[in-house]
């Protein structure tokens, strides 16, 4: 319930912030901050897209997911191959190959030499995969924890598959892409690390709209009437194994998109993409900002994530105390995260602690008396 | 005949400790619905009993009790880990029943402090938890009351807990100066536990050669089977339990105090996690990292299982471990030398235990389009909760 008074122009200013601010973020801050922190904020705003993934299938659909690092990682390596194929000469392959002594390319790296195969497979090639995985849970009806531990174990399959795989990539020690060259230009440059920040910012707005779309007409509420009772849906005459499948495509599709970013602008792909804390973690972000909110889901990506990079800096080994914390404080204490908190009133609920009444449209002594609301 | 027993015992050997682990975990999601990530750090916290206690009684006025150290650390795990599970439950889980994804992502960062906790706790560090927790509880007392009817409450008690772990912390960093009390206790290395004597070796039966320590294992879990079997079943807490997994409402009805029937199914799931605990110190060294290798396994098999019965656990669990040896082991190969080449390559692709497990992975998602809720799935109306 929305109590204090909105005038006109604030609800404009309100309407068209997001522009504003991803204008900010993609003009203004590339001039204030230093090659390096700009990189650092490129990787963050990178993994809101996957962050955006995860509220549409857990915040909206109520599907936990933890294993959106599967996409991810699929997505980093789709263009990290290309990357890896990029200027050799005709016969030649990639450095690594030598070490296990791997003579001809394997089969499936071929069509990775086509830039635009690549641009495809980036997110074509994680929407299959989700649709499989989850057409294959959803039909018989797995859900809740079930698809979560599933989901869990996929990633850890995924983790060991690329982990043991020297010979087809490189194992454990990942693809290398900040001293490959793409277009005649060093992709670790900062030329086009300033580059690749300001696609990422492009990139999370267009998929900031797509997921704003998809919310706001009926297939959103299809989604949230999955969530909130399956069982009608189906009733109804709605099929929830085809609406959870197309979600969990989109996001996985996010996520690969998502990891593709992020490691040319990491500079490396590897199986740590695909760790289970890793994707555990992507959860907490979306929790933190507030699931079911998709600013909630980008600006926790982005607020944890500094946090986490400052405070391991400092104090490495305080981050998992901090971290862990964090969980359970936002599961018992903040379940709709900081966004869901200030949009349900939060800010007057701690001035109402303090004594301080807020300012209430019609009958003050009721609006605000904590023992009439229930 | 051999290669076949060799294969069947090495499947069991590892079976067992899939069995011994994956069993509290059955108890506690089977019949509460609650998923526990921290379950693997609650058999870390076994194993590291197991360490202490070995350490305790290497020297010592104890010294003569030595050879069977594992069996004094078996009932001391089981208490180390079931209170913890205990305090877990008392103070996080209770507050979430009924809503299992968040119980997830809380043991989740359970699991997180916890390992964290194996790794950097010192004498000044336990010092400065254990003031700050003092402080945070007992303040209250010395507050005055009327203060706790005030609107801004729950704030004072948020300032309360923020200003004790203050202190706590400050204490924990002006004690750590000290370099005695700075040292951590275990550090963030593996530890390693000594087998004693009569563990070490092994049996040949036949032309396959048992180790000792997996045949103790191997008992360690039928024991752990046959008493958990027989609380559920014939013990009268056991049949409290069961009676509020099956109706809850109509059990608080007739009488079965329910809270404190969850605490203490939570107890033994934990309790059972730390006996897992000491068995897997007898099979290399383990680390704070030990929670994270065994979890995602254990609720394969408890999925694979279903939750209806505890059979269903171990009858998931040995499956996957013969499943996997063979996998791993590549001993198809052996038994069936003039398989065709395809699929002689196919074979030995999977034939490493990292590939093994991808296999039996596939496996077990196909096996679960045909029998979504497991091997045994939960009878009567509980099926779509």
């Amino acid at each position: 319930m929305n109590l204090v008074n909105t005038s006109m122009p604030r609800k404009l200013i309100f309407r068209y912030l997001p522009f504003l601010v991803f204008v900010c973020i993609a003009l203004i801050l590339p001039l204030l901050l230093p090659p390096f922190r700009l990189n650092l904020l490129g990787r963050f705003l990178s993994l809101g897209i996957v962050a955006l993934g995860i509220d549409l299938i857990w915040g909206y659909t109520g599907l936990l997911s933890l294993g959106q690092g599967i996409f991810f990682a699929l997505g980093g390596y789709a263009l990290g191959m290309h990357l890896q194929l990029q200027n050799l000469a005709p016969g030649e392959l990639p450095e690594f190959f030598g070490l296990y002594g791997v003579k001809t390319m394997p089969a499936f790296w071929q069509p990775f030499n086509s830039g635009i195969f690549t641009f495809f497979a980036i997110w074509i090639i994680p929407a299959l995969v989700a649709g499989i995985l989850g057409f294959l849970v959803f039909r018989n009806r797995i859900k809740g924890v079930y698809f979560s531990i599933l989901t869990q174990a996929a990633l850890l399959v995924f983790y060991n598959f690329f982990n043991g795989q020297q010979r087809l990539i490189n194992g454990t020690n990942g693809l290398k892409t900040d001293t490959a060259r793409f277009l005649g230009e060093l992709v670790g440059s900062d030329g086009m690390q300033r580059n690749l920040y300001l696609l990422t910012v492009l990139v999370l707005f267009l998929a900031w709209l797509l997921c704003k779309w998809l919310i706001r007409g009926r297939f959103g509420d299809a989604l949230i009437a999955l969530r909130d009772d399956e069982q009608r849906l189906r009733f109804t005459g709605y099929n929830p194994t085809a609406y959870k499948t197309l979600v969990f495509v989109i996001a996985g599709a996010l996520a690969g998109i998502s990891g593709a970013l992020y490691t040319v602008q990491s500079g490396i792909v590897s199986p740590q993409f695909m760790a289970v804390p890793f994707s555990i973690e992507m959860v907490i972000w979306v929790a933190v900002g507030g699931r079911g909110t998709l600013v909630g889901a980008i600006l926790g990506a982005l607020l944890i994530n500094f946090a986490k990079s400052l405070i391991s800096e400092q104090l490495p080994e305080t981050w998992l105390f901090i971290q862990g914390a964090l969980f359970l404080l936002v599961v018992t204490a903040l379940p709709d995260g900081l966004v869901g908190w200030w949009r349900n009133g939060g800010p007057n609920h701690l001035l109402a602690m303090l004594g301080r009444a807020p300012k209430a449209a019609t009958y003050p002594s009721l609006d605000l008396d904590p023992e009439l609301k229930s | 005949m051999n290669l076949f027993l060799d294969t069947l015992f090495n499947g069991l050997a590892i079976g067992s400790v899939l069995v011994l682990a994956a069993l509290g975990l059955a108890v506690v999601f089977g019949l509460m619905g609650v998923i526990n990530m921290a379950h693997g750090e609650l058999m870390m916290l076994g194993a590291y009993t197991t360490f202490v206690v070995q350490n305790l009684l290497k020297t010592g006025p104890l010294e003569g009790l030595f050879p069977i150290y594992i069996l004094i650390s078996i009932p001391l795990a089981f208490l180390v880990s079931g209170l913890a599970g205990l305090l877990l439950e008392a103070t996080v889980i209770r507050r979430l029943y009924g809503r299992p994804l968040e119980t997830l992502l809380a043991t989740w960062g359970v699991s997180l402090i916890l390992q964290q906790f194996v790794r950097s706790v010192s004498t000044a560090f336990a010092l400065g938890l254990l003031l700050s927790v003092a402080l945070g509880l007992f303040v209250h007392r010395f507050l005055p009351s009327h203060w706790w009817q005030q609107r801004w409450a729950p704030l004072l008690n948020f300032v309360n807990w923020l200003l004790a772990s203050a202190i706590g912390i400050g204490l924990a960093a002006s004690l750590g100066s000290v370099r005695v009390l700075d040292q951590a206790w275990f550090s963030a290395r593996n530890i390693d536990v000594t087998a004693p004597q009569w563990l070490r070796g092994s049996i040949d039966i036949g032309s396959v050669n048992m180790p000792v320590a997996r045949l103790f294992i191997i008992g360690l879990t039928i024991i752990a089977l046959v008493s958990v079997n027989w609380f559920l079943q014939k013990s009268v807490w056991g049949i409290r339990i069961r009676a509020v997994t099956q109706n809850r409402s109509m059990s608080n009805c007739l009488g079965i105090p329910t809270e404190t029937v969850d605490a203490l199914t939570f107890l033994v799931g934990s309790g059972l996690a730390g006996v897992a605990g000491v068995a897997v110190t007898l099979l290399g060294s383990v680390g704070p990292n030990l929670g994270g290798n065994y979890i995602v396994d254990c609720f394969m098999v408890v999925v694979l299982g279903g939750v209806g019965k505890l059979l269903g656990t171990v009858l998931a669990a040995l499956g996957i471990g013969v499943l996997s040896y063979v996998l791993g082991s590549g001993s198809l190969l052996l038994v069936w030398p003039t398989m065709p080449a395809a699929l002689n390559e196919l074979i030995t692709f999977f034939a490493t235990t990292s590939m093994a497990k991808v296999l039996v992975f596939a496996l077990i998602v196909v096996f679960l389009q045909f029998r979504p809720a497991g091997l045994f799935p939960p009878r009567g109306r509980m099926v779509e909760v």
